[in-house]
């Protein structure tokens, strides 16, 4: 029989999480912008911040321009919930302190972003919560870090900036074999072109600042809840599954059942930590899903051409992107993201670090700035910039090499894009 | 809490309050292959103004032990070993889709035992149509999504959860997906064979209220109206814009109706 048809994806990333505005009509989601919500009564306020009632209360908690973002994202990723946060990386923070303690670890893949990678290897230790992070291409390594005391384990479907593909599916049941929820960071693929709850993943977060938003106008992150974790069995998780003094003996996956993590981590972890969203830019990071598909589609048959482009230039020593064959990870590419691998790519260029400089220097439309996924095209030298604070061995293991460059393709005229790599790559040989 | 019934243990959410004699209890029953989580934006509420709250999962749902009953006829005679069980001598029944079925029944069966009984999104018959059947007795995922999709307006698949940032279309589906094997069907073939629900509801003696969706696919409001005019005290309230998901979809309104209900009945 067939299955019953939801709303589409390209029809969800305009309508999920919105109607018309029942005031004034407005079609567009208005941006509240607001710190707070008047209470009707006094019973509606007690009841609202007891979380007898549904409803809004400080835009710390939660907003309705914010609402709409966080169900929107739900419903593009097939989760249950999420809540959107100040930046990508406070989404990362809020799923491990909404679950892990000190003297708890996690098993993370070694191919992040560098803030990331910062924040799991030298931050989070001196709370006590300490990673063991290992080759994402190697699941058995996932499974042999796992210790009594691992609570998550974690990794970048795309990561940044190797484009090394997470075996999603494999790495899922490692963890669940193990009793473990697994929290994918799916930034540089969209769920336009992965939606990792359905390989496998339980949690997902995303840098919305990037290709979500699309723009680089505004910062902001979000966290969705697949809903498909069952943290009762597991065993290990109290702060979902007991009654917490600090809630009045308030027993989120009694309470909350499948939405009992993203409860948790709105009403504590961004109410206690306070990185929450503005609603301006809510409102902003809307507009960019709002055309996510079409911008996506234009994003990966740019990268595509210019892949295909640097293949073949002279003054290029290697080109790592996920299509090519060359790609360690090319078959479970294909598997994983059929409609491509998204439009952030790196090469070498041919003469080392000042090849690579005045490549950069040389570059007219890309953008030498420090950001992924803008609408333009931008460029970065990894090694001495996003990526730093690694460490010479950490970005040896990482596979960052001193003469990667890294691109961001966007949306301008292919040969436009061309014809600036070209002469910056001739100018990059003049040395 | 926890009670033992039929030697089986049966959850019941009480909104972390303990039970007070001196109080009324409101018992709520949930619909096919889901548990007490439905209730939460009006259980959590009236556990905490004045009311013993118990929600329950039925037996192999949710957090309870045992094996799905059969029938609603079944249903309703748990419910009355359920409400021995916790030492109540009578209750309000609130029951949804059907959970409201056996509430319906134990007002028939148990008049005694039965204060008022609230009806959500309520239909006698409560024909389910033979490809859904099929596709539940066959554990087919396509079943789950029918239910899920056919469960929820228009409007609550697009959007707009009062809960912010929840989306109830995943939410449904997990819950539904959460139920064993063979329970969607035990449940939609229970409701399906209940033929006698006007003869019982002829016999309830207590107040009624149906609260309904004017958007609900699944028990649509004109399906209501034989058992409205059967209930000797029965009155019903219309939501509009709603689906079949009443309490998740617009839990204020109903937990509106109901504590009008329950006031009125004081």
């Amino acid at each position: 029989m067939a299955t019953p048809q939801y709303l589409r994806f390209d029809t969800l990333t305009l309508h999920a999480g919105q109607q018309p505005d029942p005031t004034t009509g407005a079609r567009a989601t208005p941006v509240y912008q607001t710190a707070a919500f008047v209470f009707r009564d006094t019973d509606q306020a007690a009841a609202l911040c007891s979380g007898e009632r549904a409803g809004h209360v400080h835009s710390r908690l939660s907003n309705p321009t914010n609402a709409v973002l966080e169900e929107r994202m739900a419903a593009l990723e097939g989760g249950v919930g999420a809540v959107c946060t100040a930046s990508g990386q406070a989404a990362l923070h809020l799923a491990i302190v909404t679950l892990l303690g000190a003297g708890s670890h996690i098993v993370a893949s070694r191919a992040l972003d560098g803030d990331a990678h910062h924040l799991l290897a030298h931050m989070l230790p001196r709370f006590s919560i300490h990673t063991t992070f290992v080759d994402p291409r190697d699941p058995e390594a996932f499974r042999g870090a796992i210790r009594s005391e691992t609570r998550l384990v974690f990794g970048e479907l795309l990561g940044n900036p190797t484009m090394a593909v997470l075996d999603i599916p494999v790495i899922a049941r490692i963890a669940h074999e193990a009793g473990l929820p697994f929290l994918v960071d799916a930034t540089l693929a969209t769920p336009y072109l992965c939606r990792p709850i359905e390989h496998g993943a339980d949690l997902v977060c995303h840098a919305a600042t990037q290709f979500l938003g699309g723009h680089g106008v505004a910062v902001g992150g979000i966290l969705v809840d697949g809903g498909v974790f069952d943290w009762e069995a597991a065993g290990r998780f109290s702060t979902l599954t007991e009654p917490d003094p600090g809630f009045h003996g308030l027993d989120f996956a009694e309470e909350y059942g499948p939405a009992a993590f993203i409860m948790r981590a709105r009403q504590e972890g961004l109410r206690d930590f306070g990185a929450c969203l503005n609603a301006s830019a809510a409102f902003q990071l809307l507009q960019g899903v709002e055309t996510l598909s079409l911008r996506m589609a234009r994003h990966v048959e740019n990268a595509r051409k210019i892949v295909a482009f640097l293949e073949t230039a002279a003054a290029v020593a290697w080109v790592n992107y996920p299509e090519l064959f060359s790609h360690p990870d090319h078959a479970l590419a294909q598997r994983l993201l059929p409609k491509g691998c998204g439009a952030v790519l790196s090469f070498g260029v041919k003469g080392g670090r000042l090849a690579g400089q005045r490549f950069i220097e040389n570059l007219r439309l890309f953008s030498h700035l420090a950001n992924v996924g803008d609408a333009k095209s931008l460029v970065i030298h990894p090694a001495s910039t996003t990526h730093r604070l690694m460490g010479a061995q950490a970005l040896q293991v990482a596979e960052i090499a001193e003469d990667m460059i890294r691109l961001t393709v966007g949306l301008e005229d292919p040969d436009d894009l061309l014809e600036d790599l070209d002469r910056a790559l001739r100018a990059s040989q003049k040395l | 809490m926890e009670l033992i019934v039929d030697r089986q243990v049966v959850f019941a959410y009480t909104g972390a309050q303990p039970l007070e004699p001196t109080r009324s209890t409101i018992v709520f029953i949930h619909g096919a292959a889901m548990d007490h989580s439905i209730w939460t934006l009006q259980s959590r509420y009236l556990a905490h103004h004045g009311y013993n709250v118990l929600a329950v999962d039925l037996p192999g749902h949710g957090r309870s032990g045992g094996q799905p009953l059969p029938s609603v006829s079944a249903i309703a005679d748990w419910i009355d070993r359920l409400l021995a069980a916790a030492g109540l001598e009578q209750a309000v029944l609130v029951g949804h889709s059907m959970g409201s079925l056996a509430v319906l029944e134990t007002g028939a069966r148990h008049p005694d035992r039965v204060w008022a009984v609230g009806l959500l999104g309520t239909a006698v018959p409560m024909s389910v149509s033979k490809p859904l059947l099929a596709a539940a007795k066959a554990n087919d995922h396509a079943a789950l999504a029918m239910v899920n999709l056919w469960s929820h307006s228009n409007r609550a698949q697009l959007g707009g959860n009062p809960i912010p940032g929840l989306w109830l279309t995943g939410l449904g589906i997990r819950l539904l997906e959460r139920a064993a094997p063979g329970v969607l069907y035990n449940d939609l073939k229970a409701c399906n064979d209940y033929q006698d629900g006007l003869e019982s509801a002829a016999r309830v003696r207590c107040p009624a209220l149906l609260i309904l969706g004017r958007r609900d696919l699944m028990t649509p409001p004109r399906a209501a109206r034989d058992l409205l005019a059967a209930l000797p005290r029965a009155s019903s309230i219309m939501l509009a814009g709603c689906g079949h998901m009443l309490s998740t979809e617009c839990p204020s309104e109903v937990l509106a109706a109901l504590v009008d209900f329950f006031r009125r009945g004081n």
